[in-house]
């Protein structure tokens, strides 16, 4: 596959631990406004991909490049400004207002020592604005809810300014009503010129917000296509071990059902 | 107040003349000023010294560990730096050098804490590294024990002892220097790495992901906070508590962001140290050891602050 000049470029990556290899020979691209959806069965791989493009976990084969530059040899502060991070959950354990965790988006585009400087709140109360989450900024961390955390998350990887946003399933926990809000979010943020990768369960999301669909199976991108192309009975059935029809909504949207539940058969 | 109260009371009045005649260089040739300028005043910086120590040093290891419920203490830091110190009482050695021994001992206390922790990778990290604290600090004190048996009776033992106690009875002003040189040079990485210690406390993955230089940071966090809790331990012995009770009570009142966690953590763990040193040397008629004082009140607050559950607690 080419390397996209611009955006991200994954290619011919390996990846998983010294030991034991997860995945072999990935190769991607995202432009900037494309969004690429992973997909893949439980334990197929899919945050181990997206750590190891990240530079979290390094690459066992294959290379990662933004904008045409490898990224091998970046130290974390320059991959900090290049890829903002929404990990699956925030792990932090003590009070700190959802304003100060945003502003910790920030530490990458300072001296190390240097405390936050007007630039930086300015970036801050533009990202909790931008996913109109102004209004919790200074509310307590640990007593927001799963959705409000989900926000405050992207807020704080908007705050990194990066070139591409990665998200773990940005969606898993979340009620009906915050899944929606984040996904019209992430429709908006590659609207304005973002290259996004997220990997998710639901492969309905992929109808919703993505332009392209890269199926993990066995370790192997076995496909990555268009929504329509990618997400199939056969391709679906391939990855989950599941009989589905995929029926269309309306003119964009489709919806994965079991097979055979939608004339109440069973 | 805690220069006037003691064992050779002074009155308010004489002692703001006595002050006033010090800050004029006036010589002052009689017992109160003697007690209060060669020994009180030395105590008292050094007691509000060791405090400040402890509770900076608990304020980071909570951070940098996530985990609320780290202290010296529990991290085996403290009973490391005593068999350290221990060791260099046995060998006759100066202040200085008891002070090094205690840094050796508690820097190998907290390394191998966090790398039993790290190699078992169990499910709950948290409770790891709590256990092998109290296996690693349960080893060292083992080691303290050894020594006592070893040490002369005569001389050394009860030394050793009362020292494990916890004590700044002998405190003088050759002391000051020692302990307060060491805390200064650790407290500066801790001042400067003050942002990214915020971020570390998310973990080391969204630490990196966000553009902190993981090991680094971890690296000189760990040295700069063992070897406050070394100086703090070779002149004072072991006095609990103020490293896991004083950086919670700082979080409650200024939040958990290390740039005003730290000032306040200090500044309160230097009131909390000199209100308890005052009160060992006033309250009975011998001198009661810090170190039981710091339990009898910290238990009590600390199981309050586990009871309410507030926040800082997850």
């Amino acid at each position: 596959m080419e390397l996209t000049e611009r955006g991200l470029a994954v290619q011919a990556l390996s990846f998983g631990y010294r030991d034991r290899a997860v995945g072999r020979n990935v190769s991607f691209g995202i432009a900037p406004g494309e969004v690429l959806c992973l997909l893949g069965p439980n334990g197929g791989g899919k945050t181990t991909l997206l750590k190891t493009i990240l530079g979290l976990l390094p690459p066992l084969a294959g290379r990662v490049a933004i904008d045409g530059e490898d990224l091998a040899g970046w130290n974390a502060r320059r991959r900090a400004r290049a890829f903002g991070y929404v990990p699956q959950s925030g792990a932090g354990q003590f009070p700190f207002t959802v304003r100060e965790m945003v502003l910790m988006g920030r530490v990458a585009h300072r001296p190390a020592f240097a405390a936050p400087s007007a630039a930086d709140r300015a970036a801050t109360e533009a990202a909790l604005e931008s996913l109109g989450i102004s209004r919790l900024a200074g509310r307590d961390w640990l007593r927001i809810s799963g959705g409000e955390r989900q926000l405050a998350l992207i807020a704080r990887a908007l705050a990194q300014q990066p070139r591409v946003l990665v998200l773990d399933e940005p969606t898993a926990n979340l009620d009906f009503g915050n899944q929606l809000r984040v996904l019209r979010q992430m429709r908006n943020l590659a609207g304005q010129g973002l290259a996004l990768l997220f990997s998710t369960h639901h492969p309905e999301q992929a109808f919703a917000c993505a332009t392209q669909v890269a199926l993990l199976h066995d370790g192997e991108a076995a496909r990555i296509a268009p929504p329509a192309d990618a997400i199939t009975s056969e391709t679906m059935s391939l990855l989950y071990g599941v009989e589905v029809e995929i029926v269309g909504v309306g003119a964009a949207m489709k919806a994965c059902v079991p097979r055979g539940w939608s004339d109440g058969r069973t | 107040m805690a220069l006037a109260v003691g064992a050779y009371p002074v009155t308010p009045g004489r002692l703001a003349a006595l002050l006033w005649g010090k800050l004029r260089g006036l010589p002052e040739a009689n017992a109160a000023a003697a007690v209060i300028f060669a020994i009180r005043g030395p105590r008292i910086l050094g007691a509000m010294l060791v405090g400040s120590a402890l509770a900076s040093a608990g304020a980071s290891y909570q951070g940098l560990f996530r985990n609320p419920l780290v202290s010296p203490d529990i991290l085996g830091v403290s009973s490391g730096a005593a068999l350290g110190a221990v060791v260099g009482i046995f060998l006759a050695l100066p202040v200085a050098g008891i002070e090094a021994t205690a840094f050796v001992g508690g820097l190998a206390a907290v390394l191998s804490v966090y790398g039993v922790a790290a190699a078992i990778r169990g499910r709950d990290p948290v409770l790891l590294l709590v256990l092998s604290g109290v296996v690693i600090g349960a080893l060292m004190g083992s080691g303290v024990a050894l020594l006592k048996f070893l040490a002369d009776p005569e001389n050394q033992l009860p030394a050793i002892t009362f020292w494990l106690l916890g004590s700044l009875a002998s405190f003088d002003r050759g002391d000051l220097l020692v302990v307060a040189a060491p805390v200064a040079v650790a407290l500066l990485p801790l001042i400067l790495l003050r942002w990214q210690l915020d971020v570390m406390t998310l973990g080391d993955e969204e630490a990196s992901a966000l553009g902190v230089r993981v090991r680094l940071v971890r690296g000189s966090v760990i040295a700069a906070a063992t070897l406050m809790t070394a100086a703090a331990v070779a002149v004072s012995g072991i006095v609990g508590w103020v490293g896991l009770v004083v950086p919670h009570i700082a979080r409650l009142i200024v939040g958990p962001a290390f740039a005003r966690l730290l000032p306040m953590a200090a500044l309160l763990g230097a009131a909390f140290l000199l209100l308890v040193d005052t009160a060992a040397r006033t309250l009975g008629t011998i001198e009661l050891p810090l170190g039981v004082l710091t339990a009898v009140i910290g238990t009590p607050v600390f199981l309050l602050l586990l009871a309410r559950g507030g926040r800082g607690w997850n």
